[in-house]
């Protein structure tokens, strides 16, 4: 394999990371500010994913379908927040699971009900749809590229919220001491809305910019989801540091498996059952390292002990 | 009798009586339905033991589930084939006899259990829900990316398995032995229910600590239960992939997870016979609302948020009171 290709598969791995950290980063602050576990995250992200379209659809503009994406997730989010999600902070968390799966199962339903069963296509901004080169010759996809950006900016921008703003303040006393802080006089009812109505608008932004990639379609949230579920995992429930660090680690170790698992096999395989064993070792390679984790960490990188 | 025990009786009165009814009416499809009943009501009823009396909220439960069917497969498939599974070091051949498939179901399922279980129970709470919800998605995928067994299409035999001395084609047959598997497991599940290791399994979910200070282990205890959770698991998966003559990596798919737990959901957790219950009201809603709308699944959603919010303890819960407490 050429060091050009390696480097093109690191960014791919970068670009997914960079994903799996939008993803991860509502759901590990849902759960750190009000220990509830969300299923329901991935439905936020189709919804993302489908408001963006619809809107693309209509006027064309990619900018406005991102911004409906995030409106759309934020407005989804407050709103089953406040029916709903505000019932079962104080329930074990089976109550939880369960009340988020029937909220999946519903808005899987509902989506279909709406947009029918057939997938939607988000097409690539005109000005993005091509390559650009890198220093070194190496061609990326000018898409992908915007994508880490973006991301990583999120990134950053979340954690200057998280540490030095007040709402961010207030955020991690809320991890600390949910009760106290109610004591001091903040309204924490608005803010666990505001904290998982931001979680839901990171969701469906990732859901807007993968749709791009990928097809917008009923069922597209769970498979993310379940991949958010492994960095938080890995990173240590309630951290955002940890979620950023677990995001890229499974970011490439998928994309590096998928890639380097078959020609490893392939040293003392024959071809065929090389790439066999090489990609179903490789679909199960991040499992792995998230068993490796815990053996080592019950608690996740960043976990709190 | 209490409560309970005649809301249990009926239930198992109703699930035996509806087939016999349609074997009269001449309605197969019923005896089907009720076989599917059978079948879920025991995949459940092996969840409840984890998720019940040891309060391990599983999410990954479809993967013993679909290992169970694959057991089944694989050794049908091999069987109709003529085809050796194996023969070096030493020949084994696939078969066509169910209580073989059913063992090698179990054993097969017992062991990923085994293994999944040492990891995850290392963990508790939210932790252990998504690492099981994330080893059930690693079989999931492996099944999918491994071609030799169907891969994402899956697996069919022809002809469905054979016990001895019935004829399993003929659905009230299948039925009968479905049902009949049902009844023992559910006779084992209230013996450990009562025996030592239930009790202390139950008190390891109600306080982990004074179990510690008795000198229990909640770590085996919890070991243990989550291996017979998903050996029954597995067993069921093989009799539902023999009803179907199919097995796909469906089965494996975490939305059959929540699935599982839903049975138990709608019947009661931690009561005995909740799953049956809960799985005969699901085939229910299954074949009613979906033969009225294609979007059934809101309305299975909302009753589901409707049970989790305001009937806690299921229907059972609803009719017969809050179980009994032991401490």
């Amino acid at each position: 394999m050429t060091i050009l290709l390696f480097i093109e598969q690191m960014l791919n791995g970068l670009q997914f990371g960079v994903m799996l950290f939008l993803m991860s980063a509502g759901l590990t602050l849902v759960f750190g500010v009000m220990g509830l576990i969300n299923l329901a995250h991935g439905s936020l992200y189709m919804i993302g994913a489908f408001a963006a379209a619809a809107v693309a659809a209509a006027t064309g503009s990619f900018v406005l379908a991102l911004m409906a994406s995030l409106a759309a997730a934020a407005l989804a989010g407050a709103l089953i927040e406040l029916t709903i999600i505000r019932r079962l902070y104080d329930r074990d968390h089976l109550d939880q699971v369960l009340a988020t799966f029937a909220l999946i199962l519903i808005f899987s339903e509902g989506t279909r009900w709406m947009f029918g069963s057939f997938p939607l296509f988000l097409d690539v901004p005109k000005v993005l749809s091509g390559p650009v080169t890198l220093p070194g010759g190496i061609q990326f996809p000018a898409y992908r590229l915007s994508i880490i950006v973006i991301g990583l900016l999120v990134a950053g921008g979340m954690f200057a919220l998280i540490n030095r703003t007040r709402v961010g303040i207030r955020i991690r006393a809320g991890e600390a001491d949910r009760e106290m802080i109610a004591a001091l006089g903040v309204d924490i009812a608005k803010l666990y809305t505001f904290v998982f109505a931001l979680g839901a608008a990171l969701a469906g932004f990732a859901g807007a910019l993968v749709g791009a990639i990928q097809s917008v379609q009923v069922g597209m949230g769970e498979p993310v989801l379940i991949l958010a579920f492994v960095v938080i995992v890995i990173g240590g429930i309630g951290s955002i540091k940890g979620a950023f660090v677990g995001a890229l680690l499974v970011g490439f170790t998928d994309t590096m498996g998928r890639i380097l698992l078959p020609q490893i096999f392939a040293l003392f395989l024959e071809p065929s059952s090389a790439v066999t064993v090489g990609s179903a070792l490789a679909s199960m390679l991040i499992y792995i390292l998230m068993a490796g984790v815990l053996v080592f960490r019950p608690r996740g990188l960043y976990g709190v002990a | 009798m209490t409560r309970e025990t005649w809301i249990n009786v009926a239930s198992l009165a109703v699930l035996l009586g509806v087939p016999l009814w349609a074997l009269m009416a001449d309605e197969p499809f019923i005896i089907t339905l009720a076989t599917r009943a059978a079948i879920f009501a025991l995949a459940g009823v092996g969840l409840n033991l984890a998720l019940g009396t040891g309060g391990l909220v599983s999410l990954g439960h479809a993967a013993f589930f679909g290992i169970g069917g694959y057991a089944m497969g694989i050794l049908a498939s091999h069987a109709q084939s003529y085809a050796p599974i194996m023969e070096a070091p030493f020949l084994i051949e696939g078969t066509k006899s169910m209580p073989v498939i059913w063992l090698v179901a179990m054993v097969t399922s017992a062991l990923a259990a085994l293994a999944i279980g040492v990891l995850s129970l290392r963990t508790s709470g939210v932790y252990f829900i998504m690492i099981t919800l994330a080893f059930g998605q690693m079989v999931y995928y492996f099944a999918i990316s491994w071609p030799a067994y169907g891969g994402e299409d899956g697996l069919s035999i022809y002809v469905r398995n054979g016990f001895p001395g019935l004829n399993t084609l003929v659905p009230i047959q299948f039925f009968g032995l479905c049902f009949v598997i049902l009844c023992l497991v559910l006779l084992l599940m209230n013996a450990i229910h009562k025996s030592a290791f239930g009790l202390a399994l139950s008190a390891a979910r109600q306080n982990e600590t004074r179990v510690l200070s008795v000198g229990l282990k909640p770590y085996h205890l919890r070991l243990v239960a989550f291996v017979i959770s998903g050996a029954v698991t597995g067993l069921a998966g093989a009799l539902f992939a023999d009803l179907n003559r199919f097995v796909s990596p469906t089965m494996l798919s975490w939305q059959m997870s929540g699935e599982i737990i839903i049975f138990i959901i709608i019947g009661g957790v931690g009561r005995l016979f909740g799953p049956v219950i809960g799985a005969m009201i699901f085939i229910l809603l299954e074949h009613t609302l979906g033969g009225l709308s294609e979007f059934w699944h809101v309305y299975l959603g909302a009753l589901l948020l409707g049970i989790v919010l305001f009937a806690k303890g299921g229907l059972i819960g609803a009719f017969a009171g809050r179980e009994k407490a032991h401490d």
